[in-house]
């Protein structure tokens, strides 16, 4: 059997709330979840929007709020992610393309936030070379967060994930307000990446681009992955679950229908 | 359930403070003057069982005029917090009544108010009045309205689009009645905490103005006329006559205020949430 | 770049406006006050020289106020005076108004300046630590910490320290800008600043929670924000945090909030200058007010109005400098 890369076991996330007074409820978030990536692959995490699906990211990553409670195992490289290991692990073997300019400094010029903050002599250099693969015009790093377009923003962004040398890559809905030419080329990218042994996890609401690019599609229901299978698979209809039986039927191509009930 | 206890333990509590500040308002208020005058036998005394407080070189109980101090402080603070007040209301409301000349006019009032430093602005109007007890309360009413004002404005634009006031004025009521049966229930809440949070600012406002000597008369027990006092004899180490009245000036202040907080949590609980 | 100045003179001009007509409008009321009180500004400036004044001199100081002209008349004569900058003679220090409030002014710069900077850099310092440490112990002692000093009276506090530091343990001189009894030209640098450190600190403390709270706020605000929640992503350290995005957010609002607080600088600086018996403007105006020094009196108030619109102006223009949006222009 191959070496896993990530291997999540029954994860599950809650959030203590605190009602006015002392009252507190546990809101749960992600119940569980099981998943599982081999380097190599692109692995779709595809579900309807507001559905928790970022908060996969921040679990994986350790960069959840205070108030959240996690509960399962977390596999790397078959060693257990522990907190001390996901500090190390951060922003040098896993990275985050997260999903929206946000996620920028607004008051830093995105050349230096896309460069990161432990930059090396060719750092430069690099930040350079994506950013013209990702047709971003020059004199684009001296621009400030608010300048960008939402597109321009996401290129960027996926270029501050490329910059390391990640062994894992988890793009939260890199896509939308990109081109169709430019989302090609971050997803070709994120293409080359796993052809070198390297795994992205790809968060989206899009089923029709995860069943296009993914080699597997974990289909992801009120905080769970309800089953995960081959793209192909996908694209052929061979589903079990209701919820990933409708949301194939969903797509375009097979007619736009939703289950009624 | 807790919910409730930490309501009524709120309440108890406020009530608490409510009664001892009113205790100590009105033990000041029931002092005779007769009895703070003092014999020069017992000038300079440090504090003792006799008198706690000490007292100072005329040989008046320091207590006593701290206490009697404090309740003329009250008095100058709270009318003056209702005159500012009111103030913030007619300001405020004025402002948001729909002109937009009465609005910049109001806004660049408060600007003017809020660009002469208040101790100066309260000493200049202490001095045009005379340095007595009129100036005093004008000058602390005139600088502590401008927040409140604001406060003030803003609700009342936001009650403005509300659908029962035009439908008020559809059905023909005038802009009085509407302010008086729809915006001042609404108003009397927000107006109240301000006033509230206004009182211990405009205690201490009195009590060091009137350190200044633009205050109350130098005849009156004020608590700054106290400390204004103490500062001459510091060096002659008579230190019970600086810091046990300021101290409990202090102490009453943190005490308006934590009641203030209170008063605030029950009048208008949505907006204590941080 | 060059919008950047355009955009500045904009500013400085749009707020200049407003600060000419506030300005105005304080020498109005300022003015209308002094007229309004008992005390005769004639009467008094003649009553210390009693015989020894002369015809020419009483010609000169009823001319000065427009004696015996309707209210309007003598407002605009007296303003006119004033913008010329001829702010009157003092009746209580015998000597042109202007003279004394530049004089004075040194003093209470260097006081105001001492406590201004010890107040922004303790309060912000503090409001990083309140900001990181949110809701936790360290926070909670602070935030304590910060209302209590800031519901203490200035006035009793200066006393305190006077009676603790000065009287008791003999660290600190009892007041004064300058060891008494020293001509002024004698007095060294460190002399003054030993006199100085005392009401400097006492009027930090004034100011300093403001800033402190304020500086906490803004700091847990960007650490909530989705771009700190990327850097923690990116490995970035809470420390690389506090340095790459935290004080990039929020120094500049800290120094704005700073510049905007002018009024209470001077206001405090009043009270500190008296307890300690410092000579500066605050003081004089205090003397002058309780002299009835009517001319002082006027001319501290109209300074300190200018000083307190200096403050605005740079906070409205630094506000202007930082923002990016208003900095680059909108695309």
């Amino acid at each position: 059997m191959e070496q896993t890369l990530l291997e999540i076991h029954d994860l599950s996330v809650s959030f203590r709330m605190y009602d006015r007074g002392f009252e507190q409820t546990d809101l749960q978030v992600i119940a569980g979840l099981s998943l599982t990536v081999y380097p190599g692959e692109i692995v779709a995490v595809a579900g309807s929007s507001g559905a928790g699906k970022s908060l996969l990211a921040s679990a994986i990553l350790g960069i959840l709020p205070s108030n959240a409670a996690v509960k399962g195992q977390l596999l790397y490289k078959g060693r257990e992610l522990t907190p001390a290991l996901q500090k190390q692990l951060r922003g040098t073997e896993i990275a985050l393309v997260p999903q929206s300019v946000e996620f920028l400094d607004p008051l830093m010029k995105v050349g230096a936030q896309a460069e990161g903050h432990s930059r090396t002599a060719g750092s430069a250099d690099k930040r350079r070379e994506l950013f013209r693969r990702f047709g971003l015009p020059d004199g684009t790093e001296k621009m400030y967060p608010f300048q960008l377009s939402g597109g321009m923003a996401r290129r960027v962004l996926v270029s501050a994930a490329l910059m390391t040398d990640a062994e894992l890559i988890i793009a939260d809905e890199p896509t939308p307000g990109m081109s169709l030419d430019q989302a090609l080329e971050a997803l070709k990218m994120f293409r080359e990446l796993a052809d070198e042994g390297k795994a992205v996890i790809l968060i989206t609401h899009d089923i029709d681009l995860a069943a296009s690019f993914a080699d597997r599609v974990a289909v992801f229901y009120e905080g769970t992955t309800v089953e995960t299978v081959s793209a192909s698979d996908f694209k052929a209809g061979t589903l079990s679950h209701p919820y990933s039986k409708a949301l194939w039927r969903a797509l375009p191509q097979n007619g736009f229908e939703y289950e009624r009930k | 359930m807790k919910k409730l206890n930490q309501r009524q333990k709120t309440v108890i509590l406020t009530v608490i403070m409510a009664v001892l500040l009113t205790a100590i308002y009105v033990c000041g208020a029931l002092i005779p003057d007769e009895a703070v005058n003092g014999s020069f036998l017992d000038a300079g005394q440090s504090p003792s069982f006799a008198h706690p407080f000490g007292t100072d070189t005329l040989g008046r109980d320091l207590l006593l005029r701290t206490v009697k101090g404090l309740s003329v402080s009250m008095t100058v603070g709270l009318a003056a917090s209702v005159i500012s007040g009111v103030i913030a209301v007619l300001t405020g409301a004025a402002a948001a009544s729909g002109s937009r000349l009465a609005d910049s006019f109001i806004g660049w009032l408060i600007d003017l108010v809020m660009s002469v430093p208040h101790t100066i602005l309260v000493m200049l109007i202490s001095f045009a009045m005379g340095r007595e007890l009129k100036g005093l309360l004008i000058g602390i009413a005139a600088t502590h309205w401008c927040s409140l004002a604001r406060v003030i404005r803003g609700e009342v634009l936001q009650l403005r689009d509300r659908h029962y006031i035009a439908v008020s004025r559809k059905l023909g009521r005038s802009s009085a009645w509407i302010l008086a049966h729809h915006l001042l229930p609404h108003l009397t809440p927000q107006f109240l905490v301000g006033l509230i949070l206004m009182f211990p600012h405009a205690v201490l406002h009195e009590a060091t103005v009137s350190f200044l000597g633009f205050g109350l008369s130098p005849e009156q027990p004020a608590i700054g006329i106290i400390l204004s006092e103490s500062m001459r004899y510091l060096t002659a180490g008579m230190w019970w006559s600086a810091v046990l009245p300021g101290l409990t000036l202090v102490l009453i202040v943190l005490l308006i205020d934590k009641l203030g907080d209170c008063l605030k949590m029950i009048i208008d609980p949505y907006t204590v949430q941080e | 770049m060059k919008g950047t100045v355009s955009r500045l003179i904009r500013i400085f001009f749009s707020y200049g406006v407003r600060l000419v007509s506030l300005l105005l409008a304080v020498t109005v009321v300022t003015f209308a006050l002094v007229s309004l009180s008992p005390v005769d500004p004639v009467q008094q400036y003649i009553l210390g020289l009693g015989a020894a004044v002369s015809p020419e001199q009483r010609a000169e100081i009823e001319d000065y106020w427009g004696v015996n002209e309707p209210p309007a008349e003598r407002y605009l004569g007296w303003l006119s005076q004033v913008l010329h900058g001829n702010l009157g003679e003092s009746s209580l220090y015998r000597r042109p108004v202007a003279d004394i409030i530049g004089e004075r002014f040194r003093g209470s710069l260097a006081l105001m300046l001492c406590a201004w900077v010890l107040s922004g850099v303790t309060g912000f310092v503090l409001g990083c630590v309140m900001g990181m440490y949110k809701d936790r112990l360290p926070d909670r002692i602070l935030k304590k910490v910060c209302y209590i000093i800031s519901s203490l009276p200035t006035f009793w506090l200066g006393l305190v320290f006077l009676l603790v530091f000065s009287v008791q343990l003999g660290w600190f001189p009892i007041g004064f800008s300058a060891p008494i009894g020293v001509l002024d030209s004698d007095v060294t640098v460190g002399q003054r600043i030993y006199h100085l450190l005392l009401p400097a600190f006492t009027l930090s403390l004034m100011s300093f929670a403001n800033i402190a709270l304020h500086t906490r706020q803004k700091l847990s605000d960007v650490l909530g924000s989705e771009y700190v929640l990327f850097a923690r992503a990116r490995g970035e350290g809470e420390w690389t945090i506090l340095c790459r995005h935290g004080l990039r957010n929020i120094l500049i609002p800290a120094l704005t909030l700073q510049f905007a607080s002018f009024a209470e600088l001077f206001g405090g600086s009043v009270i500190a200058e008296n307890v300690f018996s410092y000579p500066g403007l605050g003081s004089a105006a205090a003397a002058a007010g309780l002299n009835s020094d009517v001319p002082l009196l006027l001319g501290v108030t109209l300074f300190s109005a200018l000083f307190v619109g200096v403050g605005n102006m740079i906070a409205n223009l630094l506000y202007g400098v930082i923002d990016p949006h208003i900095r680059e222009g909108e695309r």
